[in-house]
């Protein structure tokens, strides 16, 4: 096709090939979005409740919500004080205690029990720091939940959830 | 290969030596048509190491095609874009079918119903068979009015019987996939075709159903072949079109061109033209998947299969009907499947049957009617195959057959040495000036593709023609721009709430369905209150027991008995069928040429229509009637005895709404609910489809007008 002189055979075929390549990028929509997650799984990720009174001081309990491992650790005393009094600038990931648990509820912990490394579940009450750690490739969480060693570069994340009473919440 | 000695001029590539009788039209010395340049270093260094670019450039750019190619010439380029569409689809429907015998038929309404698109992808896949079949059958049908099976395109032909064979095998297992009543008793009725085989035919029926019946392993293994033969077709293919381009396309002709002013190359004409046909094509593909998926599928599908219950009536896809005439034309099992399989099996001898050496049958004037016969024949063995077979059906069946096997063993042969054709043009340039007599037959061959679909909905068993047909009602989602009434959906939910869901399970559809887009659109808190009011399974708990909590929006409507065995123990009677799919799985026939009218209204209405006729048919049975104990008289029920109550009465259900409290009213209400819930995603197809139709109207139109423009230069 000539660029310096257009003329109308050209416009024609520019205008047919335009339409038909749109259509071919809107056919491939429904191929793409067919790989989201469907309704029923949306809707079954709905907020779950769980209730707290069993769970013994120093005890932690796994439960799952969108099929993702969540821990609620019953925080002893010793292990509030120690995720408290840490120094953040030993941190490698710094974040105060306080932002992550509910104010008044600092004997509870929920994070979501994925490693941050590359998505192991880490074991509860093993480490050096009162925590877990990951038996993938080593990495190590306080009492906290926070990265203190290992290759993992972040925090366990917190997952969004609400207190409806002091011995109740509801994750999601 | 076939390249001629003589010739000294350099090749481009080894797959392309057909235009070695082809001569320059200026000098008279042989014509080779242009080989790809690369335009840069880094694509002549490929080209050194793998000359891929110039192999698709001979072969789809600057290849010769003759230039007198009518548009039947299209359907090839038409089948190869069904076998994308039919792979691709696949390929994204196997991401969400779970091909085990418990959750098969759950995983495909799941899949259409909470999946983004999922209704459009199965219907474009479960419609693409029937597309890609009647393309298939188009093009074979034109192979054989240009005889273009002659030498020296009888390995071309073979491999095409061959695709066809394959194809075939395919759609029957892709069609058992489902795992609906006709899906299980196809696999049934086509499997026990190896029973005929002498000695060893049990065996070998064992062998493929891997049990004692059709079963899991044989979902299973149907399963796995359904996905592997595409691959297997796409291969064939691939050397289907290699023995095409070493041995040249045939034309209307049927005389080999001589210059190359006899030809044009492939891009931009023949590719111009197959992309304007594929277009259209898909106009009609998009009207069948939008507006009448289920048309060319049969309702009993719609019911999860039964081992212990056959359909009345049943048939294969319309595709394979005329086989399936002849196979039951054949009162002995082992003859009648020698017959099926003969009747395919000796389009691999056509070449050699078909004695003529003259190629189109536009110069031969007595074959040229032996072909429309055999093409009526198997039309008229088509509908044959979609009927009951009884009394004149069969005779008819019997005859047709004859002239089936009569027309390749007899007719072809005799033919070429009785015939006189009529004489040939000097070339193709002199043919193509002599005009479009072809037109004509053009259409009829048209009319005999439409004629092709006849054969599809066969609802109905032989000892229901006595019922009268459902009147029809007015139905606000009817049509191409139909849309639910809200009004109704959510009346209907409250007669499926007081009335139905006593007996009746609507176990595809979750509580939070009845809040969504396109459906009763009940809020979301109405939702959630209408979830609460019922009693649901959940567990195990931390006691490792099984619990009942009120019902939230996410959980499914929980089933009024157990299990099927309980509900009869229960009622005294046949379980009652579960309503998730009810207004799909019911149909009643339309006959001829009512069912063809259909497909253009478009008429979809067939199950909600006869519901209401049931709901409305409850009567007193006729004095010479003996009704056995327990059941009822209905005049729209086949055979007229059922065993469900009238479940409507005047008043029965309170409306809030100002509607009239009569069974009319309520019948009607609860068949529109149930339609939505086969269906819930009607208006979103609906919608769609217009989009698409009107998309695929102007994209025709570009393309007919470069399609003009390229060829302007040639006419």
């Amino acid at each position: 096709m000539s660029a310096a002189e257009p003329t109308r055979r050209d416009f024609l075929f520019v205008a047919t090939g335009a339409v038909g390549a749109v259509g071919a990028a809107t056919t491939l929509i429904p191929l793409i979005a067919q790989m989201n997650p469907d309704a029923s799984t949306i809707a079954a990720g709905a907020p779950i409740e769980v209730d707290l009174a069993p769970i013994q001081e120093g005890q932690i309990i796994k439960v799952f919500w969108r099929g993702k491992p969540i821990y609620i650790s019953h925080r002893t005393k010793k292990e509030i004080d120690e995720a408290q009094s840490v120094p953040l600038s030993d941190l490698p990931d710094p974040q105060a205690d306080k932002d992550r648990v509910k104010p008044g509820h600092d004997q509870w912990l929920v994070v979501i029990g994925i490693c941050t490394h590359l998505g192991c579940i880490p074991l509860a009450h093993q480490g050096n720091y009162d925590g877990w750690f990951c038996p993938c490739h080593g990495s190590q969480y306080d009492s906290s939940g926070r990265i203190r060693q290992g290759p993992a570069p972040a925090n366990l994340p917190l997952p969004p959830y609400a207190f409806l009473s002091d011995s109740k919440i509801q994750i999601g | 290969m076939s390249g001629s000695s003589s010739d000294k001029t350099h090749r481009p590539s080894g797959l392309h030596t057909w235009p070695h009788s082809l001569k320059r039209a200026d000098d008279g010395t042989p014509y080779v048509p242009p080989a790809y340049e690369p335009q840069n270093a880094m694509l002549r260094w490929l080209e050194d190491r793998l000359p891929i670019i110039g192999l698709a450039y001979s072969a789809g750019v600057s290849y010769p095609t003759p230039r007198n190619l009518n548009y039947w010439w299209t359907f090839g380029g038409i089948l190869t874009f069904m076998l994308v569409v039919q792979i691709v689809t696949g390929v994204v429907l196997v991401m969400h079918y779970t091909p085990e015998a418990s959750m098969a038929f759950d995983s495909i309404e799941h899949m259409t119903r909470d999946l983004s698109y999922g209704w459009l992808l199965r219907y474009l896949h479960s419609n693409g068979a029937s597309m890609f079949f009647l393309a298939v059958y188009i093009h074979m049908f034109r192979g054989m009015y240009y005889g273009s099976y002659k030498s020296p395109r009888e390995v071309l032909w073979i491999l095409g019987v061959i695709i066809y064979l394959v194809m075939m095998a395919t759609g029957f297992m892709g069609y058992v996939l489902p795992w609906g009543q006709m899906s299980y008793w196809a696999a049934t009725v086509i499997t026990n075709l190896f029973s005929a085989i002498p000695v060893v035919g049990d065996p070998i029926v064992t062998w493929l159903w891997g049990g004692y019946s059709v079963g899991n392993p044989t979902l299973q293994r149907f399963f796995s072949l359904h996905y592997l033969l595409p691959f297997v077709i796409a291969g064939v293919v691939v050397l289907h079109i290699w023995a095409l381009h070493v041995v040249g396309q045939n034309n209307p002709a049927g005389i080999d061109p001589q210059t190359d002013k006899d030809t044009v190359p492939f891009t931009p004409h023949a590719t111009i033209k197959d992309t304007f046909f594929i277009a259209l094509f898909s106009i009609l593909y998009a009207w069948f998947v939008f507006e009448i998926p289920n048309f060319l599928g049969h309702a009993d599908n719609y019911i999860p299969a039964n081992p212990a219950e056959t359909p009345s009536h049943i048939v294969p896809e319309w595709y394979y009907l005329p086989f399936y005439a002849i196979l039951r034309s054949i009162p002995n099992k082992l003859i009648g499947v020698i017959a099926l399989f003969g009747s395919i099996g000796i389009l691999v001898f056509l070449p050699w049957l078909d004695t003529s050496r003259v190629k189109s049958a536009t110069y031969r004037p007595l074959y040229k009617q032996f072909f429309w016969l055999f093409v009526i024949t198997c039309v008229l063995l088509g509908w044959l195959g979609s009927k009951p077979p009884e009394g004149g059906y069969v005779i008819m069946s019997r005859l047709l057959t004859a002239w089936y096997f009569i027309h390749f063993i007899i007719v072809l042969p005799l033919l070429g040495l009785i015939e006189k054709p009529k004489p040939l043009p000097s070339s193709i340039s002199e043919a193509v000036l002599k005009g479009r007599k072809a037109a004509a037959a053009v259409v009829l061959m048209l009319a005999v593709g439409a004629a092709g679909l006849l054969g599809a909905p066969q609802p109905a068993a032989a000892q229901e023609h006595e019922q009268p047909p459902p009147p029809r009602n007015t139905w606000t989602f009817a049509g191409p721009f139909g849309k639910f009434d809200r009004g109704q959906l959510q009346r209907g939910f409250k007669v499926y709430h007081d009335v139905c869901q006593t007996c009746h399970s609507l176990a595809l559809l979750s509580f939070r369905n009845l809040g969504q887009e396109g459906g009763p659109e009940f809020s979301e808190a109405e939702v959630a209150a209408i979830a609460a009011e019922y009693k649901v399974k959940d567990g195990p708990n931390d006691q490792g027991e099984m619990f009942e909590r009120p019902g939230r929006p996410a959980d499914h409507f929980p089933p009024p008995f157990a299990n099927p065995q309980a509900a009869s123990f229960a009622l005294s009677a046949k379980a009652p069928p579960d309503m998730s799919v009810l207004a799909k799985a019911r149909q009643y026939e339309r006959g001829f040429p009512w069912f063809v009218i259909d497909i253009f209204l478009p008429y979809q209405e067939l199950g909600v229509d006869y519901m209401v006729a049931l709901l409305k048919g409850y009567a007193p049975k006729p004095a010479d009637m003996t009704m056995p104990a327990g059941m009822q008289y209905n005049v729209a029920f086949p055979g007229h005895v059922i065993g469900m109550p009238p479940p409507l009465s005047d008043g029965r259900v309170d409306y809030t709404d100002g509607a009239p409290q009569t069974v009319d009213q309520y019948a009607k209400d609860i068949a529109a609910f149930l339609m939505w819930a086969a269906e819930p995603s009607l208006e979103a197809r609906k919608r769609t489809g217009f989009q698409v139709l009107i998309f695929l109207l102007i994209l025709s139109g570009l393309l007919y007008f470069s399609k003009k423009k390229v060829w302007a230069a040639v006419h």
